[in-house]
């Protein structure tokens, strides 16, 4: 493990200041430190965003819900707004890592959490996205945990967060702020593809750190889930992931939003699947239509074949549940 | 009966000393001038190391010396021999050479200061190698090496032409994947050499084999060495032979005359410290009109390492579980560049009842015959293979008492018939098998004028509760209870006990600490019968003892006070006990488990749901920990059936999941219910005690049973471990 530098900025602009391109910010450290004792990680200089406030979970104004950098990933899926108004959201928290990983992990971490590919992790193998240009190891090597969506020749990692699939769904922006000032960047359009470039994962310059994620207002009516299909029962990142929003109007699908996690480069929306959703009557036939559409474009690896049928099922599974507990309320009514 | 005595169930003498922190493991013995040391492994799996880039390293803060084949100590092999107490299972030694053979051998040593200038340091180190093409599996070892002999080969009849003849056959070949042990406590050794001698503190299962091992390579005489292992955060078998790291810690100590303390990181418990191999087997057997078995036979192939022969005797049950008069078994190996395998938990049995038991169940299933019914009807009687009688044996018993509490008889045979919901429910059954072994053992006990007793072996406890039945042992022969009795095991400087291993502590370890007990009560009458002493004159063989008190006549007194009349500080004994006699019995323990499996065809999702196991072990000397350890090895064979696989790269032989997210082992969330059913039929032909071993039996068969159960649910036979959804997903 090289050593670094070590700042505890108690002002953004202070944090800014000290952060350069070869530096790294700080939260719970969860991620950075272990890719940093496995020489993956090299940064000179560590900023730690501990002392900046940027702890609040708030709602705004127009309804939309801001969400500190710092927030915890167990504060986030405990808070009484969050249950009630973002359960896919809570779900996929309390579906990630472990407790005392949760405790630790922050919300802009675990945005920018990276990838779990064991290429990427082991500095004696080409990697394109540790070490650009050197090849991706694989594409021809043990690639079972890895995406059948938004791939290239160049990289096939895929993103392992839950909770970033949540919010891809839900829909918002993450804050950034950098010496040139703040600016906000959908959520969607925040993870890059990797492209020919894997190495550049983020809409995100290195002046620049997360300051809050915002939520879109929640969706009046819609019934939600967050599905994680996996070997063990828990404590495993994603084989595929399913986050859907759902609402009906009778047996209508009047809107829907669908998420996958495990199965793609990035947090995956599957915009295609949804726009063929919205006006089909709410049938297991519908959503298996949707699910073989989220996955036309797959790619699979020699590894990775059942991915496919994976996250279709997730997909099914997840609207099946929406739209199960959509019928139960409108019952109740 | 107290509740401290054999047979209760009291907790671990050593618990509280666990779970406060008091516990010294290996890495927190503290030592004045402590140096660490860490290791730059090698990053290639075969070839040769031509050059090494030190410089950057050797100027960074606190490093001492880094050690490498150019510099290291030139030492000696062991002749690894059991028997002589001196058994490693990789007899290459570190930096003996530039040659590479498997991914992850040390090709350096860093000392430093302390621990993180020792590893910042190791990874400044550059290593330039020249690589050849390694052997990255079991196939590319075929392919490039073919077989080699293994042993433990049996035969009997002609198993060849009676399967030939037979009526009903199957004939299926089963793999199994490497497994990593990934005990909690990683290996460690703390090294230094007082006063010329060695001493080391390690996290051992064998302390004796160690010292004899560090005595030939350091070439001392064994009583020059001390190897300490008090508190072992477990082993599975990878802590049974020392590895290379031991012997780089003790000769870096030596070198630069200080203490030095290595633990291996855990990304190389994959590589440097043993690993159950891979296995490949093939399975043959057919039965008659009536479906009795006439042809029994089991070929397999394991991996070995390129510097060591190590053999996974996959068919060691199968020469003797069922009755058959035509047997074949058959053991070979091929090299590939890996570390040396070693053993892991019922090494041999567990891969081998996998294959074993799937094999009948496929064989029942084709004769016709409901797989309980099957075995019942064609458990041996006496060990065929040795024409031996079992000293004991409730096997028929553990499978219908077990059938019973599961409900086997509500099983509808039908595949996919039984469903919950969304969930197809599978049951399955397989036997489970191990061998009870017995070995030499010296121990020393102590009867002290404080009123305490004191017992000492250098034997260890692993986890699974040595210290505490020790201490039950002498709170049965002494009435004295836990409180006063102190039990030290670990270390070679007490008299020679066995390795934690092969599921025979327990039979070999208490037998002598009970005849050591027992002399030293006899050392107490015969000082308290002479002239002087409290029952001067009274014939030996009249006085009493009993609860810790001597009486004759009405006349009382406790053991401390006899000893404080007489100024004397104890009374002691000492003792040396042989193996088990094998040439009238076949000793052996024996089970069976029974196992619910959900699976949900919509979501590709798998679960266990529900196990029942009957065990028969002989007398059970502590409730808790013997259930303790037979519920562990069914949650470690739900891990063999459905997760555990150490992957390597097929390009480079590099392990590719060494770390504990991807290499996956049960969690709370995945533990089902377990049901486990302790027979309690005392062996008394085996020891004084009745007791075999526990350790072990109850990893074998679950995988079997596991597959049996999905077999039952989905109908498709999983013939390779583990049992992951895309095995079950085919055509999906
Ligand atoms: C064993 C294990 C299992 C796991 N399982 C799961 C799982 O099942 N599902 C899942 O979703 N996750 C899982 N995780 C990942 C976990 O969620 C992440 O490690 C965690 O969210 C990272 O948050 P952190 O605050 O600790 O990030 P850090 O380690 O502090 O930082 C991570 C990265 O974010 C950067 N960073 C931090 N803050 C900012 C900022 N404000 N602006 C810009 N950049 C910033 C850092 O520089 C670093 O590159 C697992 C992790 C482990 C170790
Ligand atoms: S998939 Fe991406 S991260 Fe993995 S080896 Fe290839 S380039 Fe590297």
């Amino acid at each position: 493990m090289r050593t670094f530098e070590l700042t505890r900025p108690t002002a953004i602009g202070d944090a800014l200041e000290h952060h350069g391109a070869r530096d790294a910010f700080i939260g719970g450290g969860t991620n950075l430190i272990d890719l940093v004792k496995l020489g993956v990680m090299r940064p000179e200089q560590v900023v730690d965003i501990n002392g900046l406030g940027l702890d609040d979970i708030e709602t705004l104004d127009d309804g939309r819900v801001s969400i500190g950098a710092r927030v915890s990933n167990a504060d986030l899926a405990r808070d009484d707004r969050i249950m009630r108004d973002y359960p896919v959201l809570s779900q996929a928290l309390l579906s990630g890592a472990s407790t005392s990983l949760r405790n630790m992990a922050t919300t802009a971490g675990n945005v920018m959490q990276r990838t779990r590919c064991p290429y990427f992790r082991d500095t004696a193998m080409p990697c394109n996205k540790r070490s650009p240009g050197s090849g991706c190891s694989a594409l021809t090597g043990i690639n079972r945990n890895h995406a059948v969506l938004g791939g290239s020749e160049a990289c096939i990692a895929v993103h392992p967060s839950d909770m970033c699939v949540a919010m891809a769904a839900i829909g918002g922006t993450v804050v950034l702020e950098g010496r040139k000032g703040q600016r906000e960047v959908p959520f969607a359009d925040f993870h890059l593809l990797p492209e020919r470039h894997p190495e550049k994962e983020h809409d995100l310059h290195d002046d620049e750190m997360i300051t809050h994620v915002i939520l879109d207002a929640p969706q009046a009516g819609a019934a939600s889930n967050y599905l994680k299909l996996r070997d063990r029962a828990s404590y495993e990142f994603a084989l595929a992931s399913c986050a859907a929003i759902l609402t009906l109007d009778g047996d209508t699908v009047s809107s829907v939003r669908l998420a996958l996690g495990g199965v793609a480069t990035k947090p995956w929306r599957a915009l295609d699947a949804e726009a063929a959703l919205v006006g089909m009557e709410a049938t297991t036939d519908s959503f298996e239509h949707a699910a073989v559409l989220a996955f036309q474009g797959a790619v699979p690896q020699s590894g990775n074949a059942f991915k496919v049928t994976l996250g279709q099922q997730a997909i099914v599974r997840s609207l099946r549940d929406a739209a199960r507990a959509l019928k139960a309320q409108g019952d109740r009514s | 009966m107290s509740d401290q005595t054999l047979g209760a169930g009291p907790k671990r003498i050593d618990g509280r000393l666990k779970v406060t922190g008091q516990a010294t493991y290996t890495a927190d013995h503290q030592l004045d001038n402590k140096a660490h040391a860490y290791g730059v492994f090698s990053t290639i799996s075969r070839g040769r190391i031509t050059g090494l880039a030190l410089e950057v390293a050797r100027n960074m803060p606190g490093v001492i010396e880094i050690f490498h084949h150019g510099n290291f100590p030139a030492l000696h092999h062991t002749p690894s021999s059991m028997a002589g107490g001196n058994k490693v299972e990789e007899t290459r030694l570190p930096f003996e050479d530039e040659r590479i053979y498997y991914d992850g051998q040390f090709v350096a040593l860093v000392v430093a200061e302390r621990f993180d200038q020792a590893r910042a340091a190791a990874q400044a180190v550059t290593v330039r190698y020249e690589e050849e093409t390694p052997r990255a599996n079991l196939e590319q070892g075929l392919t490039a090496h073919g077989t080699r002999e293994g042993k433990g080969n049996h035969s009997r009849g002609n198993a060849k032409q009676a399967f030939e003849s037979g009526t009903h056959r199957m004939e299926a070949t089963y793999t199994t994947p490497v497994e990593t042990h990934n005990p909690m406590e990683m290996h460690a050794t703390l090294a230094h050499w007082p006063n010329g001698r060695l001493q080391v503190f390690e996290s051992s299962q064998g302390v004796v084999q160690q010292k004899g091992a560090m005595a030939k390579i350091f070439n001392l005489a064994p009583h020059k060495v001390e190897v300490i292992s008090t508190f072992i955060g477990s082993g599975f078998g990878s802590k049974l032979w020392m590895w290379p790291h031991a012997v780089a810690a003790a000769a870096a100590s030596r070198e630069i005359g200080r203490p030095v303390e290595l633990v291996v990181p855990r990304s190389q418990m994959f590589t440097t410290t043993g690993h159950r191999p891979e296995t490949k087997q093939t399975l043959k057997l057919a039965t008659d009109e009536q479906g009795r078995l006439v042809a029994l036979s089991h070929h397999s192939i394991s991996n070995t390492s390129c510097t060591d022969q190590y053999v996974e005797t996959c068919g060691s049950v199968t020469k003797s579980l069922y009755s058959c008069d035509n047997v074949s078994v058959d053991h070979r190996t091929t090299q590939v560049n890996r570390g040396t395998p070693t053993s892991m938990r019922a090494p041999g049995a567990a891969p081998g009842l996998f294959a074993l038991e799937s094999a009948v169940d496929e064989m029942a299933l084709a004769a016709g015959i409901d797989p309980l019914t099957f075995r019942l009807d064609q458990f041996a009687d006496r060990d065929e293979s040795q024409d031996l009688p079992f000293s004991s044996n409730h096997i028929r018993e553990t499978a219908e008492r077990a059938a019973e509490r599961f409900g086997w008889h509500q099983r509808n045979p039908k595949i996919k018939s039984m469903r919950e919901g969304r969930e197809i429910i599978g049951y399955g059954m397989a036997a489970c098998n191990w061998e009870a072994l017995k070995r030499p053992c010296d121990a020393h006990v102590a009867l002290r004028a404080d009123g305490t007793v004191y017992a000492s072996c250098a034997t260890q406890d692993i986890g699974t509760g040595t210290y505490t039945i020790v201490a039950q042992t002498l709170v049965e022969l002494t009435g004295v209870p836990f409180e006063r009795i102190e039990v030290e095991l670990g270390d070679t400087s007490y008299p020679k006990g066995p390795i934690s291993g092969g599921s025979w502590t327990t039979a070999t370890t208490l037998p002598a600490i009970a005849e050591a007990t027992r002399h030293a009560i006899m050392e107490l009458k015969t000082r308290a019968v002479r002239s002087g002493g409290p029952f001067d004159g009274v014939d030996v063989a009249s006085l009493n003892f009993e609860n810790g008190v001597l009486s004759h006549n009405g006349k009382q007194m406790s053991f401390a006070e006899v000893l404080s009349s007489m100024k004397l500080a104890n009374a002691e004994g000492d003792a040396h006990t042989e193996g088990a006699d094998t040439s009238k019995y076949s000793y052996r323990s024996f089970g069976t488990h029974f196992v619910e499996v959900r699976w949900d065809p919509l979501l590709a999702n798998l679960r266990v749901a529900r196990v029942v196991s009957a065990i028969d072990v002989g007398r059970v000397m502590n409730e808790k920990t013997a259930r303790n350890q037979v519920e562990g090895a069914i949650v470690m064979g739900l891990g063999m059936a459905m997760f555990e696989h150490t992957e390597y790269d097929p390009r480079t032989a590099r392990v590719v999941n060494n770390n504990y997210a991807e290499y996956l082992v049960p969690v709370h969330a995945d533990q089902p219910e377990i049901d486990v059913i302790l027979l309690d039929y005392p062996d008394t032909a085996f020891n004084e005690f009745g007791a075999r071993g526990i350790g072990e039996i109850g990893i074998t068969g679950l995988a079997a049973a596991v597959a049996n159960a999905v077999y039952h649910a989905t109908g498709i036979r999983v013939r390779d471990l583990p049992i992951t959804k895309e095995r079950l997903m085919a055509g999906a």
